[in-house]
């Protein structure tokens, strides 16, 4: 296996006495899309701005691209691309201009053109930053991220404040960021996108990676039992006991089992012989939402 | 890039974001222009005795030389930093490979190449318009004093920013801090109106000593090269101050976060 893009061990940092990351220990691989999920206060933008080499930690080992973090070397800074949580453009440069502004920064950076295509603003090379909407500002902005051919990107919170289709435009360029090769490090608290677009996720609460892992797999979530819901018309006095069917909300009824293949077959076989429609049938696992709330309740949601 | 080509790429870029500006420029370029014009219109052609008998509009050049330096560089530094530092645009650059100080080359670049361009333009709307004398003999002087006027005022921006909380508070904060003195250093209002007292007061900041350099360099009356060697040393000393300051203070990231 190729060597870890970042590994973090016992990482720390207080603030005085408020102890923002209590102990991190992570590892992201070459090549994948890691999503660090959490609640705002949680440790997140602290744990991802260590690793950016933007603030100090008080204590564990950091290693990002073979080097610490602490101590950036303009060497270091051209293998790194950062969207910040937030940061504007200057309204006065147009796309292109923005983007050759940044290259000039970096030894080997992309071509403009070939940028500009990947973040889907060939339309809009043109314009001034000033005139374009936020998800397309968003996408300039990792543009820029990715002008320096970085083998890291960090994207803090990319997709906050966008609409749903400007959001399905961004997660197309995350995925485009995959095909090139790139290594993702992605902090949301949008659990739709962890699920989109991560191999991998870390939730951390309070300061503490509380699961980690596969976003199907998060906290057992194959494991766990399935909820089977639907609704019959003209009442269900006659379903089988061994069902244990409860009556949820407006009128549905709810099956939570562990093996709902055999259940699902018992039903529909049941509902077939009553010539019985079993409407708004679905089957439900815990989705990553109800892990992620589950996982991160327990934890005090404290203020930075 | 070599280091001096990616300063003149950063500055080729910085000079765009100016130049499409409108604030930036009405405020640095068009502003001084109106001053001009509005003093030489008010005062009209009168002349001062106690300056050995020069015509207002040739005290109001050097005047607003001076008025349009400070505000090129100091002004426009404080006020354009906090607005970048406030919208990360600072925080950005510093994850990249840029150094600092080709960041501050650029920035600073494009503050003493408007200074130069507005001296320029200054001075020839005060010799086309009011036929004040270009001091050809004292060239010389005018950009020793340009030179050390200018780099001190961009040190004292960049120290400025420190002081400045938000976005919000950057153009009140950096016009507080010069406007009076514009007043009390004879800048605005010819120095022979302004009581003694008064002067001794703006004495103790940089305007009055900058302003009464470019004065002497410009004064056709003056006999010499012009070189007001005293006030500079005092306006450098505080240019030094705001760069320690600066090297202390400045800051990369939003304060008002």
């Amino acid at each position: 296996m190729a060597t870890p893009v970042i590994t973090a061990s016992g990482l720390h940092k207080a603030y005085g006495d408020f102890e923002a990351v209590r102990g991190i220990d992570l590892e992201v691989e070459t090549g994948e899309v890691f999503a660090f999920l959490g609640p705002n206060g949680a440790g997140k933008t602290t744990t991802t701005e260590i690793f950016e080499g933007y603030r100090p930690r008080t204590g564990g080992t950091v290693n990002v691209l073979g080097q610490d973090p602490s101590a950036p070397t303009r060497e270091w800074r051209e293998r790194i691309g950062i969207v910040l949580q937030q940061c504007r453009m200057r309204p006065e440069l147009t796309v292109r201009e923005t983007l050759e502004l940044y290259a000039g920064y970096y030894r080997a950076p992309l071509r403009i053109a070939e940028t500009i295509d990947h973040v889907g603003l060939t339309a809009k090379a043109g314009a001034r930053a000033g005139s374009l909407s936020g998800g397309q500002l968003r996408r300039l902005d990792v543009g820029v991220a990715l002008i320096g051919d970085p083998e890291l990107l960090f994207l803090d919170e990319p997709t906050t404040g966008f609409d749903p289709s400007a959001r399905r435009q961004f997660w197309g360029v995350i995925a485009n960021l995959k095909q090139l090769g790139k290594s993702v490090f992605l902090t949301t608290h949008n659990m739709d996108e962890a699920q989109r677009l991560a191999d991998r996720v870390a939730i951390i609460a309070a300061g503490r990676i509380v699961a980690e892992g596969r976003p199907d797999e998060l906290g057992d979530r194959e494991r766990r039992p399935a909820s089977i819901r639907f609704r019959v018309n003209g009442g269900a006095q006659d379903l089988p006991a061994a069902l244990r069917a409860r009556a949820g909300s407006n009128g549905e009824l709810e099956i939570t089992t562990t093996s709902p293949v055999e259940v699902l077959h018992e039903l529909t076989g049941w509902a077939l012989d009553r010539s019985v429609e079993l409407e708004g049938l679905e089957v439900r696992r815990p989705s990553l939402e109800d892990i992620y709330l589950e996982l991160t309740s327990a934890a005090p949601d404290d203020d930075r | 890039m070599s280091a001096v080509g990616l300063a003149a790429h950063q500055f080729r870029f910085d000079q765009k974001v100016f130049w499409r500006n409108p604030a930036s420029v009405f405020f640095t370029v068009a502003l001084p222009l109106i001053f001009l014009v509005i003093f030489s219109t008010i005062f009209g052609n009168d002349t001062i005795e106690e300056l050995g008998g020069i015509k207002t509009t040739t005290y109001y050049v050097p005047a607003i030389v001076t008025l349009a330096v400070v505000s090129a560089t100091m002004q426009s530094l404080a006020i354009n930093l906090t607005v970048d530092r406030e919208n990360g645009i600072l925080k950005r650059g510093r994850g990249t490979p840029l150094p600092k100080w080709v960041f501050f080359a650029g920035r600073i670049g494009n503050a003493i190449v408007v200074s130069v361009l507005l001296l320029v333009v200054v001075t020839a709307v005060g010799r086309v318009v009011y036929g004040v004398e270009v001091p050809w003999d004292r060239l010389p002087a005018v950009f020793v004093t340009l030179a050390i006027g200018a780099a001190s005022f961009c040190c004292l921006g960049v120290a400025l920013t420190a002081a400045i909380p938000s976005e919000d508070a950057a153009a009140p904060i950096s016009n507080v801090a010069v406007l009076p003195l514009y007043f009390l250093s004879g800048v605005f209002i010819p120095e022979t109106e302004i009581p003694d007292g008064v002067l001794k007061v703006a004495d103790l900041f940089p305007i009055r000593h900058f302003f009464e350099a470019f004065f002497t360099a410009f004064d056709p009356n003056t006999t010499g090269a012009g070189f007001e060697w005293d006030q500079l040393a005092i306006v450098a000393i505080w240019g030094i101050a705001g760069l320690l300051l600066a090297i202390r203070f400045f800051r990369w990231t939003p304060r008002a976060q």
